[in-house]
This record gives C-alpha cells, structure tokens and sequence, in this order.
C-alpha cells in the first residue's frame, strides 16, 4: 500500500474483528474528511466499529444517539430559553448574557473540541426524514451560526463521522452523495470464529464448532421474523459457557434458545417446528 | 481517468453523481490505493450508496475491468512477512526449528507451485492454500510458518469477486420482503398535529408571557402524528394464487406497521362487488355501500389484484365469477365508485408490466394508478398516495 500524506490509518483494534474492504472504507473517510455511512443487518457491529476507531486511533468518542423525536438542531446547540424565561422572573444569573443559556449539543462538542474526535451518529434513520438534510451544511463545512449570540463554532480539527443506519428508511440523495458508504454483511463462518475468538480466548474448538453449526443452522430459516445476529450468538455462547453446555448437546438440543430468537413469534415457531425434530 | 467508467455505472443504473465522482478523483489524487482490488472497494465505497446497487456496480466493474491482468500481490506480501524479524519472535522455539527448515526461497516456490495446483477454493486440510488446516500458506491456519493471507479476500481479486455477484440479492428490482415492504409504506404518512396537548410552544409561551407582565404562562400544543389511515383491498384466490406468498408479505407489512392512524383490510375474488369480504375464505361478507358510508374519503386506498378476468366480470350485471352473487351493479361500476369515493387510491399489481396488455386490466387501469409490486413500484405507489390533490 503506498504510504501517503500523513493522515492517521486505522488497523482495527485488538477487540473488533475486520473486514478488509470495510478498513478500506475507514481510511478513504479519514483521508477525505467525508462523513462514513455504515449499513447492515442488525448486530454486525456497525455501532461497534465507532468505539474501535477510537480506540485504535486513541481518540475521543463523542455519541450522539438519535431518536425520533430528535432534531437537527439539538445536536449544534439547544437554547435555554426556558432556564431564561425562569431566571427573568424570579432572578438568579444575568439574564441579558445570554451565553449562558447556549448549550452545544454532541456536534458542536465534536467541533470545539481541542483535540480530533471521532463522532458516532448512531441510527440516523430513526429520526425524522428530513433530519439529514438538516445536518448537510454543518456537516460539509464543519460549522455552524449561532444567530442568538452572533457566533460562528467552527471546527477546531475535523472530527471523523460515523453514522450508522438500519435502513429503516431512505436517506436523502445530497446526503448520500457526501458520504462514504459501506454495508456491513453479515459475517462468514470464517470470519465468525475469528470474532467469537476476540470475545472468548479461551473457548474451547470443539463447542465453538458446535455453536456456530447451530447458529448458522438457525439463520437459514426464512421464517423468522428476526434472524439471530453476531450479538446474539455472542450472548449465547456466553449462556453455553456459563452453563457448562456439553459441546455434543449444543447442535443437537440448542439450550437456551431464548438469547438468539428475540421474538415471541419466532420462538414459538422454533418450538412448533424445530422442536420435534430436535426433541425427537 | 476511468471516465468511461463513469458512463459504463450510469448506463448500468447506478445513481452517481459528478460529486461523487470528484470524491474519487480526489481519492485517487491522494494515493489511497495501490492496486485493482482497493481499488474495486475504494470506488464502491465513494461512488455506491445502497446495497440495492452493489450488483449493479458489480456487474458494470466485470464490464470495464474485463481482461485486465492483475498481479500476483500476493508474493509480495508473502515477502514482507518473511522479512519482517517480529514475525519470527512470535514464534516459539520449535517453531522456528521447524520455520527454518523451509528457506524462503523453497517456501516462495513451494507456494506458487500449490497456487498453480490449486483450482478451487479450499479450506482446511494439509496441503492446498485456504483458510483453517495446517498447510503453511491461508489463514486462520495453525502451521507454524504459516503465512496470513490478508484477511478474508487475500487471494482473489477484484473481478473475481465482482463476478461472484454475490449482492444480487439485494437489488431492489428483484425481491421483497416483509421488512422492505415496511420501509415502503413508511413513506405512506402525513403529520398532522392531533392527540392531548403535550408539547411546549415556546413561541406563544414567550409572548402569553410577556402580556401577563412577566408571570410566566405556559402554553401547549399538540404533537405531531401520523394521520394515515390504510384500506387495504386483495383480490384472493384463482389467478392470485402464485402471489399468496408475496401479497401476504405486502399484507403482514401493513399489518405490522403501527404508524398508521387505521388500517382496514378487505378481500375480494377478481373484482368487487355488492359485497367485500373480511376473511380469505370469503364467508364473513360486508357490505360495500356500507362500507363506502362508514369509511371516510380520507382513506388511502390500496387494491392489490392481478387485474385478469373475463371481460363481462367487470361489465354486466351478475357477471361475477361466482353465479350466486347475482350481482345488481357491474364490477365497473363499484370500482367507479371506489376510485369517485376516496381521494387516493392505488391498485398494486404483483404481474409483471409487461404483461398488462390485458383487456380488464387496461380497463381497471383507467380507474386506478397501476404499480408493479416490487420495492420500486410500491415506492412509486406510496409517494402517488401522498401527493396534494
């Protein structure tokens, strides 16, 4: 690879397992400065992968978790207009220093902050769909206008995004056209084994063989509603351990079944179906 | 550079955009990449924005980059391992007894011979290059002088993988699911501000209390909800049932998805009329001027049917497919009233367009928008259900 000018490199860090073009992706965003847009199936680690950039790059992470009823606005700044309204009347600080009541929201940290961060802006779908577009400007020119103090925050050094999105609805074209973009697929058994290796060192070859058998057993069935993912079987295992599972009985019986199907429909389904045959 | 590329995405439908391509130019200018295969990422990751067009864009890379050789890269990684000392200490002391017994050179030439044996994929065992087993060349492997070949992709390149297509499942032109077919009807919504008064107005607290002399007043509004209301009209049975696994898919989507206001579902064999029906096997029967009385005109209305019948179905009286309906007013006409009594109405086809080219179907497209049941007709669809009239 050629050595180019400079920038930090990322290299996964030593708790999360990586793909090599999802490494790519990483860099391509921390040498351009653009926005990383991370898709995927539930619980392939697309929140993960924020903590491990900053972890192996050693920077702060700022989390700007999104709802539905968050606003574009509450992540550049909230004014307290009511603390304000309060203090008018009943007297307490200066009132006409209206800084005070400025509150930068979780971007407008990222900009301030004296060092780079790296800002995860977790499930962008969730929120309203006009959400993105609100945030495009400030997001390409790394600033924004306080018309109530007649300030403008820019970014100090620009913070390295990553917004995560389950796809739950369709971002907006000027948005997508500025970021870098990346699926996550839902891992091989091969890459599986490495991850479920990070989790537990010490696990033993032949029940780790025999759970993830069963796991991607479980996955090929269309009929769940919810396929069980990555954090699931994580949990899982952890249940097998805990419970001193005899490898020979994970395939065959899948004790506590409950940590991989999540939905009440898909278990019954599992009970209703796999379990005469696994019972049997 | 690769402007033809360019134009070999666009015809291939993949939706990029000059700003895009400039992104990768600025890429490339900044020396990100060194050969086809980060390339092939690079490219897919600034230019590509949806898994639904990772196929696409494979297909237009096979086309561009067809015939390009790429170099063996792999050699060479092989050598910065070897070279690199810190490797060896991680090797314990057998280990690197037996290490040395394979010079490099023999190690170099011993892999390229298996490379050249070896014609397909292969993992684990003892001898062929691959992932797991003992064999010194792969990964996840457990020969001590084995060599890590770069993670997941190490020894196939970029074509290979794009000609391996392995996204065509996620082209939104080929598949539904319950859970896309969700994220369609998501778009299905208008906020209107209804329910208790639970939210804050600042604007009119600030002024209510600046007229009662700074005592503060506080003033509440309603929030915003979805004001959706869905009927859902399927046509069972016949023709329609090739499609019960994709129209039951669209039916569970709806059915789940809780932010309508309402949702109402119906069923009908070919065509409606003096009655709808509540179940598939069409026993519990409602009326449809009754239901057209209690169901306001703000319903959006979705009729999902293949639309083929026999022409006097839809034209005379007691023209049902089924004699014992013995209906007074012709299918036409009740859909005439159904398209007149609502505002928005769509009639979802799971047929392919091309072959609409049916007598009924024509007709029944003149009284309703027709789309395809795909992601991209439903898309069209919903967004035909929230336009202004």
């Amino acid at each position: 690879m050629v050595t180019n000018d400079g920038f930090d490199r990322f290299s996964g860090s030593p708790d999360y397992v990586i793909s090599e073009p999802l490494k790519n992706a990483v860099n391509v965003t921390i040498a351009l400065e653009r926005p990383l847009l991370i898709r995927g199936e539930p619980g392939t680690g697309k929140t993960l992968l924020a903590h491990s950039i900053a972890n192996g790059l050693g920077k702060r992470l700022i989390i700007w978790n999104i709802k539905s009823t968050t606003k574009a606005q509450e992540g550049l700044y909230v004014y307290d207009t009511v603390q304000r309204l309060n203090d008018s009347r009943f007297g307490g600080s200066d009132v006409s220093d209206i800084k005070q009541y400025i509150k930068l929201g979780k971007l407008g940290q990222a900009f301030v902050s004296p060092e780079q961060v790296v800002l995860l802006i977790d499930e962008i779908d969730k929120a309203d769909l006009e959400f993105p577009n609100d945030l495009l400007n400030e997001l390409e020119e790394m600033s924004f206008y306080i018309p109530e103090t007649n300030e403008t925050i820019t970014a100090i050094h620009r913070p390295i995004v990553v917004i995560t999105s389950n796809a739950e609805k369709e971002l907006p074209d000027a948005f997508l056209r500025r970021c870098i973009f990346h699926y996550i697929e839902f891992p091989h058994s091969e890459l599986m084994e490495e991850i479920v290796r990070v989790h537990f060192p010490n696990i033993k070859d032949s029940l780790l063989h025999e759970a993830l058998k069963a796991f991607y057993k479980l996955r090929e069935i269309d009929d769940f509603r919810k396929k069980p993912s990555t954090s699931e079987l994580i949990d899982w295992i952890r249940a097998l351990i805990a419970g001193g599972i005899p490898h020979d009985k994970v395939s065959s019986e899948i004790p506590f079944v409950g940590t991989l199907l999540k939905k009440e429909t898909d278990y019954d389904y599992f009970v209703a179906r796999m379990g005469r045959k696994y019972y049997r | 550079m690769f402007t033809d590329f360019f134009y070999t995405l666009k015809r291939r439908k993949v939706p990029i955009s000059i700003v895009e391509w400039m992104t990768l130019m600025e890429a490339l200018s900044k020396g990100c990449i060194s050969n086809l295969d980060e390339f092939y990422y690079l490219a897919r990751a600034i230019l590509v924005k949806s898994e639904a067009y990772y196929d696409h864009y494979d297909v237009a890379f096979q086309e561009y980059f067809k015939g390009i050789e790429t170099p063996a890269e792999i050699s060479e990684q092989i050598m910065e391992w070897l070279k690199d000392p810190i490797n060896k200490m991680t090797l314990t002391e057998e280990e690197r007894a037996l290490f040395d017994s394979m010079d490099f050179d023999e190690l170099l030439r011993e892999f390229e011979k298996r490379l050249k044996e070896q014609t397909e994929q292969h993992d684990g065992g003892g001898h062929w290059i691959g992932r797991g087993g003992t064999s010194p060349f792969g990964h996840s492997g457990y020969h001590p002088a084995g060599i890590r070949m770069g993670g997941e992709s190490g020894g196939r390149h970029a074509i290979q993988i794009a000609q391996e297509r392995r996204f065509r499942n996620y082209r939104s032109d080929l598949i539904l699911d319950v859970r896309q077919v969700k994220m369609a009807l998501r778009g299905l919504r208008q906020l209107s501000r209804i329910g208790p008064e639970d939210e804050l107005d600042l604007e009119r607290t600030i002024g209510a209390t600046c007229k009662n002399a700074g005592e503060i007043e506080l003033v509440w509004s309603r929030s915003r909800k979805n004001a959706v209301k869905l009927l859902l009209l399927m046509d069972v049975g016949g023709s329609m049932v090739p499609f019960a696994r994709l129209c039951s898919r669209l039916f569970s989507a709806a059915h789940s998805s809780s932010h309508f206001k309402d949702f109402q579902y119906f069923y009908f064999h070919n065509c409606i009329y003096d009655n709808l029906y509540q179940d598939i096997e069409r026993q519990e029967a409602v009326s449809t001027d009754h239901l057209l009385r209690i169901l306001e005109p703000d319903y959006k209305v979705v009729l999902v049917g293949d639309a083929r019948m026999a022409m006097q179905e839809l034209t005379e009286r007691f023209g049902a497919i089924y004699y014992y309906e013995r209906n007074e007013v012709p299918g036409l006409l009740r859909l005439k009233q159904i398209a007149e009594h609502f505002t928005h109405s769509v009639w979802i086809n799971p047929v392919e367009p091309y072959y609409w080219n049916h007598p009924t179907v024509l007709v029944v497209e003149k009284f309703f928008p027709m789309f395809e049941l795909t992601l991209d007709g439903l898309g069209q669809a919903v967004k035909k259900l929230v336009v202004k009239k």
